[in-house]
C-alpha cells in the first residue's frame, strides 16, 4: 500500500536525545549543588558563571564541529585544522614575549577577547572568502589552513624558548583551556555570539542534511553549494574563535562530542545530530568538571583531560577507519 | 529543449569536450552511448551545472544553466550521477525525499509525503523504506537514487548510467519508466546506456559519442546500423531485426 510508509523520524534517535538532554540536566544539577560549603551565595554565583561558560563552550564546539564535518564529508575533521587554535597559542605567545609575563597579564581581558576573537575570523574570512569568487577547491584551502596552523606552531615553539621561566608560566596559563578565569561580561559577549551562531546553523539544518550529500547532490538538488560551504565555515570559525578567545583552546573536545553525538543519534539529519551533540558536549564539559573536582580533586585541568580523552578517541577513529 | 552549442571542455591540460554541439527536442528519450572516456559524463555533468562551464553555451528550457540561480534549475532538472556515494546515515525514505528539497527547502509536506511514498512504490522500495542506504545491495542503493532523483518532479531528467547494478528485471522497468515519463507525463529524458540493446528498444533519438566529439547523432534506426556501430565502438556487430526490434549482436 502506497500510503502506509511511514517516514522514520528515527524513534531510536529522538530516544537517545532525550537521554543525553536527561544526562546534561543531571550534569548540570550535579555541579551546582554537590559539595556546597562557605558563603553560600557566593559560591553559587561562580558556579552559574562557570556553568554557563561550560554550556557556551560545549554548545558553540560541539555546532561548529559537526558543520564542519558536513561540509568538509568527513567525520573525523575538527575545526582546528583550520589552524585558528594554533593562531590563538601563537598570538598569546607573541604577546608574552614582546610584553614579558608581567606585561601580558596587565593587558585588559576586555581587549584580549575582542583581539583574539577578531584574529582568528580574520583567519577564517582571508582563508575562505576567497572561495566565493573564484573557483577554488576546498580541499586546497583546509589544506593552506593546516599549513599556516603548523607554521603558527612552530614559531610558539621558537618563541617559547625565548621566554624566560616566570613568564613562560603565565604563557601555560593562557594557552591550556580554563574555565576558572571566566569574566561575566566576557561570557555575555561569547554567549551571545554562540547563541546567534546556533540559531543560524539550527535554521540551516535541512540545507546541512543536503549539503551532506556532497557536492554534486546538493547543486542538483539547487544549493549553491560554494557560497553556502564558504559561508558556513566563516560561520564555524566565528563559534570557535568565541569559545577560544572565551576560555582557550580545545582541539579535540569537538571531535570527541562529534563522534558520541553521531554514535547516540544514529542518523545523518542534522535535525537530531545538532542537539545531541550539543548536549553531549555539555554532559562533557559539566560532568568531566563535576567529576574533577568532587571526585578526584584536582581542578582546572578539564581542559587537559580533555585533549586527552579526545585524543585517544582520535586515534582510535583512525585506526578503526584504517582497518576497514 | 535542451540546446548545447560550441561546448569544450579542458582538464587536467587535455580536451576531454571537443567543440559539442547538440540540441535535443523537448520530450521523449535520448540515450547517449560511446566507448568508455568519451566524455559522456563529463558533458552530463555541464548541462546540470555540477562543472563549470569553460566555453559556449548551455540552455535547458530556455534556461542559461552558467547563470540561472541553481535552485531555480533544481525544479526543472534532475541528474543522477554515475557512482554518487551517499556518506551520510540517511533510510531509503529520508534520501528519496531529498528529491522533494527544491519545492519544500526540506519540510515534507502532505502532498511531499504522497509523492515519496509513490515513488518508493514504483521502485519496488517500500519494503526497504526504513533501511538504511549503506545495509543496502548494489542494485538496491541503486534504485534509491534513481528514485531521489525522479521525486525531483522535474521535466527534464539526466541519468548516468542508471542501470548499474540493476538486474534483468529492475532494468526493464527501469527503461519502461523512463518511456511511462516521456510519453504520459512529457518529461524529457536524456540517460547514458552502455547496452545498445536498452537504447535500441526503449530510446526515441540516440546521441554516440566519441573522443569528446558527438560521432552521431539521429532517430534511434538511424543510428543503430552497423556502419555507425563500428565507427563508434570499434568492431564490426551485426544488427538483426528480431520479433520486430533492432537488435545488435554485439557477443560474436
Ligand atoms: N578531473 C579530470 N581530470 C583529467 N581528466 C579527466 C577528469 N575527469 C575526467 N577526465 C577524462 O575525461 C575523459 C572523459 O571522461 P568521462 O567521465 O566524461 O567519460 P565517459 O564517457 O563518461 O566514460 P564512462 O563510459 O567510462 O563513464 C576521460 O578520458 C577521463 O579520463
Ligand atoms: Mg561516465
Amino acid at each position: 500500500m502506497a500510503e502506509a510508509v511511514t517516514f522514520p523520524e528515527a524513534g531510536r534517535a529522538n530516544r537517545g536525545l532525550a537521554l543525553t538532554g536527561a544526562a546534561a540536566l543531571l550534569a548540570c544539577a550535579a555541579y551546582m549543588t554537590v559539595g556546597l560549603r562557605g558563603d553560600l551565595a557566593l559560591v553559587l554565583e561562580l558556579r552559574v558563571t562557570r556553568l554557563t561558560a561550560m554550556v557556551v563552550v560545549g554548545v558553540a564546539v560541539a555546532v561548529s564541529t559537526v558543520v564542519f564535518q558536513t561540509v568538509c564529508a568527513n567525520r573525523i575533521v575538527t575545526p582546528s585544522i583550520m589552524g585558528l587554535d594554533a593562531l590563538y597559542v601563537f598570538c598569546q605567545t607573541a604577546l608574552v614575549f614582546l610584553l614579558s609575563g608581567f606585561g601580558f597579564a596587565g593587558i585588559d581581558p576586555r581587549l584580549q577577547f575582542f583581539g583574539n576573537f577578531f584574529v582568528m575570523t580574520g583567519l577564517a574570512l582571508a582563508l575562505f572568502l576567497p572561495m566565493l569568487g573564484r573557483r577554488l577547491d576546498l580541499g586546497l584551502l583546509l589544506l593552506t589552513g593546516v599549513v599556516l596552523g603548523v607554521l603558527f606552531r612552530s614559531l610558539s615553539v621558537l618563541l617559547a624558548r625565548l621566554i624566560d621561566p616566570n613568564a613562560f608560566a603565565v604563557l601555560q596559563g593562557a594557552v591550556f583551556a580554563s574555565f576558572s578565569r571566566t569574566r561575566p561580561d566576557l561570557l555575555l559577549v561569547a554567549g551571545l555570539i554562540a547563541a546567534a551562531g546556533t540559531v543560524v546553523v539550527w535554521r540551516m539544518r535541512h540545507v546541512l542534511d543536503v549539503i551532506a550529500l556532497g557536492q554534486d547532490a546538493a547543486t542538483g538538488l539547487g544549493v549553491a553549494w560554494r557560497r553556502t560551504a564558504a559561508w558556513l565555515l566563516v560561520l564555524v570559525a566565528a563559534l570557535v574563535a568565541a569559545a577560544t578567545a572565551l576560555v582557550g583552546p580545545m582541539a579535540f573536545l569537538g571531535l570527541l562530542v562529534a563522534s558520541l553525538a553521531d554514535r547516540i543519534a544514529g542518523t545523518g539529519r542534522h535535525a537530531v545530530l545538532l542537539p545531541t551533540a550539543a548536549l553531549v558536549g555539555v554532559v562533557v564539559l559539566v560532568g568531566g568538571q563535576t567529576l574533577l573536582q568532587h571526585g578526584l580533586g584536582g581542578e582546572g585541568t578539564l581542559g587537559i583531560v580533555v585533549e586527552f580523552v579526545g585524543g585517544v578517541v582520535f586515534l582510535s577513529m583512525l585506526f578503526a577507519g584504517a582497518r576497514r | 529543449m535542451i540546446d548545447i552549442s560550441d561546448v569544450s571542455l579542458t582538464l587536467g591540460g587535455s580536451l576531454i569536450l571537443d567543440h559539442v554541439g547538440l540540441t535535443l527536442p523537448k520530450g521523449g528519450v535520448t540515450a547517449l552511448v560511446g566507448p568508455n572516456g568519451a566524455g559522456k559524463s563529463s558533458l552530463l555533468s555541464l548541462i546540470a551545472r555540477l562543472r563549470p562551464l569553460q566555453t559556449g553555451r548551455i540552455t535547458v528550457d530556455g534556461l542559461p544553466v552558467d547563470t540561472t540561480p541553481t535552485r531555480q534549475l533544481a525544479k526543472v532538472m534532475a541528474i543522477l550521477r554515475q557512482d554518487p556515494g551517499v556518506a551520510s546515515r540517511l533510510r531509503v525514505a529520508e534520501l528519496v525525499g531529498f528529491g522533494r528539497f527544491p519545492h519544500n527547502g526540506g519540510r515534507l509536506t502532505a502532498e511531499d509525503r504522497r509523492i515519496v511514498a509513490e515513488t518508493l512504490e514504483q521502485f519496488d522500495l517500500t519494503g526497504l523504506a526504513s533501511r538504511f542506504i549503506d545495509t543496502l545491495s548494489g542494485g538496491q542503493r541503486q534504485r534509491a537514487l534513481v528514485a531521489m532523483t525522479f521525486c525531483q518532479g522535474t521535466d527534464y531528467i539526466l541519468l548516468d548510467e542508471p542501470l548499474n547494478n540493476l538486474d534483468m528485471f529492475h532494468a526493464r522497468e527501469l527503461m519502461r519508466t523512463l518511456r511511462v515519463m516521456a510519453d504520459g507525463h512529457g518529461k524529457t529524458v536524456l540517460v547514458v546506456l552502455h547496452d545498445i540493446n536498452h537504447a535500441a528498444a526503449y530510446a526515441d533519438r540516440i546521441v554516440a559519442m566519441k573522443d569528446g566529439r558527438i560521432a552521431a547523432s539521429g532517430e534511434t534506426a538511424a543510428i543503430i546500423r552497423p556502419d555507425i556501430l563500428e565507427a563508434v565502438f570499434g568492431f564490426p556487430m551485426r544488427v538483426e531485426t528480431l520479433a520486430g526490434r533492432l537488435t545488435v549482436l554485439h557477443h560474436a
